[in-house]
């Protein structure tokens, strides 16, 4: 099944709490400067007022520059790291601030896959101790143990009889595959890809992101996939958000999200990719955006990306936009939306998912109400999935 | 185009010796560049891509390791060439731009100084009109504010400011052949999309010629002339920028090109994907050193193709691949496009 194909035929979630419910969720990494007293001096805006959501087995892609949150945002959703302010339910219950105990049943459900294969496995233990230790750590028989390293080694396509080699006599495929299996050793219900294939070569990178596909349908698994590369999160992902310095920027079913991106920080992002295709890429027009991104310690006022933005005026300076919600579920913050009809635009209605900094102001040049607000407008009820509070 | 040939590299051996057992890491790999080109040589890793332009710098010299062939800079050998020619040449004819810039600058030297060190290594000038020249070839690089940034240090530069810093430095003895190792990899899209133009603007202005290593395919159609596909240490295929896009004979490069994910298509329903691992250096296989992943392998495979034009009307396009260049224009055809097939052909 294709990721669009997915999204249709995924399970009526209505009525059922979302996996994941991200509501205004901050994260300030506070910056210490002082001689024997530690005074806060500013913060880093790591994550800066993000809502989303994400539904049992589905894929949400997070994309962006380096720097600009996204695996900040992900750690937070699965709450190795304690937001700043926000709500963040897991199943619909609150786990913004729950101790470490009590975290634990929410642990073996929510697994992760890190970037670097080589320094996120042990180098001194051999690969069935690094699948088992999860297991017995949440309390499988020991005698049990074994078997199912086994059988998990064989599932993500390594020979069962390698489980008592070091990493080290793997090659990077290889070990990102033990990786995918140590995730899977607790039977987790959702797991947080972090740049999972960025470290490999293309033809290994195919391997693994087939792997996770075929995982993903055999055990209903739910993703969070962050990448900087867009081709490979377009093939996985449901849903697309594109940050940029702590804030979502756009949100969008995936595939429209490709073919019609509405922000220019999205266009940019999808016009900076080379196509593998000499004449396409001649025949194509660049628009190469200059700069970096900004201090996330001071971020620029109204439209953090108005510094950088081709179409940026007076108004994105002052005022924050709002995410406006397009036909088809998708989600953009910006004054000048691009790729729109001017009735798509006069259609926008303000997504309840936008952070309680933005302004009202509707890119129709309207404002929106607060009776707009609540998500009762079909748009934005199929992009933000808030349906059923 | 009848360009001055800079660089011609013939039939470069490079090989290790290991507690395991002798590496060939390049086996036979012979290449030229001319005046403002740009070959790409694309390869994964271990297929012998950086070691082959490593050793142009003579950066893979060691007590362990074994050279053959030639590498002729105009007329001098590279691979032959004493520790004291290679310093006068290296910098100043050959520069090389590597992956990872916060391990190739000096973490305790500021950016400016190391600029000015390279410089006066060469030339006989003052430290000032060194300094200018560095402040002058940041500006040009594309650094903001460079005469304040040139005194600031390598980790108060953000990763696309450090390769830019790394390209000014290449560039300050205008070096007619610059070698760039992955130069982008570590980079995001936005900066490597500035960092690539930077490289094209470099080729018009500085007339030198480029050796781009990269395994982004995508990054080759954007940049490269001519580009080399490495694997396991041979050239597989090379030709020009189209001819490997669009008449690939090896299926090695049918591989990569099918395995590449576009975000201009609507994906396919499972991504194409090569089999298999790359061999061991150490015991490569038997012939065609891809022969254990090819679908389409045969018996004549167990000896090695020669590199070689097989393409009647491409003179120059040469790849090592026995099987004919009808039946693999047939066999390359996956679902409308170039893929690494079945080893079947379909009807």
């Amino acid at each position: 099944m294709t990721a669009t194909e997915r999204a249709d035929a995924a399970p009526q979630t209505d009525g059922q709490p979302p996996l994941i419910d991200v509501s205004h969720l901050k994260l300030y990494f506070p910056i210490k400067q002082g001689v024997l007293i530690d005074r806060t001096i500013g913060h880093v805006h790591a994550v800066d007022d993000v809502s989303l959501e994400l539904k049992e087995g589905q894929t949400l892609g997070i994309v962006g520059e380096s720097g600009c949150g996204k695996s900040t945002l992900a750690r937070c959703m699965v709450r190795l790291l304690e937001p700043t302010s926000g709500r963040l339910c897991f199943r619909g219950r609150d786990i913004t601030h729950l101790g470490r105990k009590d975290l634990k049943p929410v642990r073996r459900e929510v697994q992760l896959v890190f970037q670097d294969p080589v320094s996120s496995l042990n180098p001194r233990k051999r690969v069935g101790q690094i699948v088992g230790t999860p297991m017995r750590l949440h309390g499988m028989d020991k005698d049990k143990v074994v078997p199912r390293v086994r059988e998990l080694l064989e599932r993500v396509g390594l020979n069962p009889e390698h489980l008592n080699r070091f990493p080290h006599e793997f090659s990077g495929g290889q070990r990102q595959r033990i990786g995918v299996a140590r995730a899977l050793a607790v039977d987790p219900r959702l797991i947080v890809l972090d740049e999972p294939v960025s470290a490999l070569d293309v033809s290994i990178q195919a391997q693994v992101i087939n792997l996770l596909d075929d995982l993903q349908d055999d055990f209903g698994l739910s993703y969070i996939f962050i990448a900087h590369d867009l081709s490979v999160v377009r093939h996985v992902s449901d849903q697309t958000a594109v940050m940029y310095l702590g804030k979502v920027m756009e949100l969008a079913p995936a595939r429209e999200l490709y073919t019609k991106p509405i922000h220019p920080y999205t266009e940019a992002l999808l016009g900076a990719i080379p196509i593998p295709d000499p004449e396409e890429n001649r025949a194509r027009e660049r628009l190469v955006i200059g700069g970096e991104p900004p201090n996330p310690i001071d971020p620029p006022s109204g439209c953090r990306f108005h510094t950088r933005c081709p179409r940026a005026t007076d108004v994105c300076k002052q005022l924050e936009p709002p995410l406006a919600a397009y036909p088809g579920g998708h989600l953009a913050a910006c004054h000048h939306p691009l790729n729109v009809t001017d009735e798509e635009i006069a259609a926008a209605t303000y997504s309840r998912l936008s952070p309680e900094s933005a302004g009202r102001l509707m890119p129709n040049g309207k404002e929106a109400t607060d009776e707009d607000a609540p998500g009762t407008a079909e748009t934005d009820r199929v992009a933000s999935g808030q349906s059923s509070e | 185009m009848a360009a001055e040939r800079l660089l011609e590299v013939e039939e470069l051996k490079v090989s290790f010796v290991t507690e395991d057992g002798i590496v060939y890491a390049v086996d036979g790999v012979s290449f030229t560049l001319d005046r403002g080109e740009v070959v790409a040589i694309v390869g994964e890793s271990g297929s012998g891509k950086s070691v082959t332009v490593m050793t142009l710098m003579g950066l893979t010299r060691g007590p362990n390791s074994r050279f053959e062939g030639s590498a002729r800079l105009r007329d001098r050998d590279l691979i032959t060439a004493s520790e004291a020619e290679l310093r006068r040449i290296r910098g100043k004819e050959i520069a090389m731009i590597f992956q990872d810039p916060i391990s190739s600058l000096s973490p305790v030297h500021r950016i400016g100084d190391q600029i000015v060190e390279q410089i006066r290594a060469h030339e006989d000038i003052s430290k000032a009109a060194a300094f200018d020249r560095a402040v002058e070839l940041m500006e040009r690089v594309g650094i903001p504010r460079a005469r304040d940034r040139a005194r600031a240090f390598p980790h108060e530069f953000s990763g696309g400011m450090r390769q830019r810093a790394m390209i000014a430095m290449a560039l300050s003895l205008s070096p007619s052949v610059l070698i760039a190792d992955e130069p982008t990899t570590a980079l995001d899209v936005t900066i490597q999309a500035q960092i690539l133009e930077e490289v094209k603007q470099l080729r018009q202005d500085s007339e030198s010629g480029v050796i781009f290593v990269t395994h982004d395919l995508g990054v080759v159609a954007d940049i490269a002339d001519r580009v080399i596909v490495m694997y396991a240490g041979r050239v597989v295929e090379q030709g020009t920028l189209d001819e490997i896009f669009y008449d690939p004979q090896h299926p090695y490069t049918w591989g990569l090109l099918g395995s590449v994910t576009r975000m201009d298509r609507d994906p396919p329903r499972r991504l194409p994907a090569i089999p298999g691992q790359p061999p061991s250096l150490v015991h490569p296989p038997q012939g065609c050193h891809f022969r254990p992943r090819c679908p389409h392998e045969f018996e004549h495979c167990a000896e090695v193709p020669p590199l070689e034009a097989r393409v009647p009307e491409a003179p120059d396009h040469l790849d090592r691949c026995w099987l004919e260049v009808a039946d693999k224009r047939a066999r390359r055809e996956v679902e409308g496009r170039i893929g690494l097939g079945t080893g079947s052909v379909v009807a």
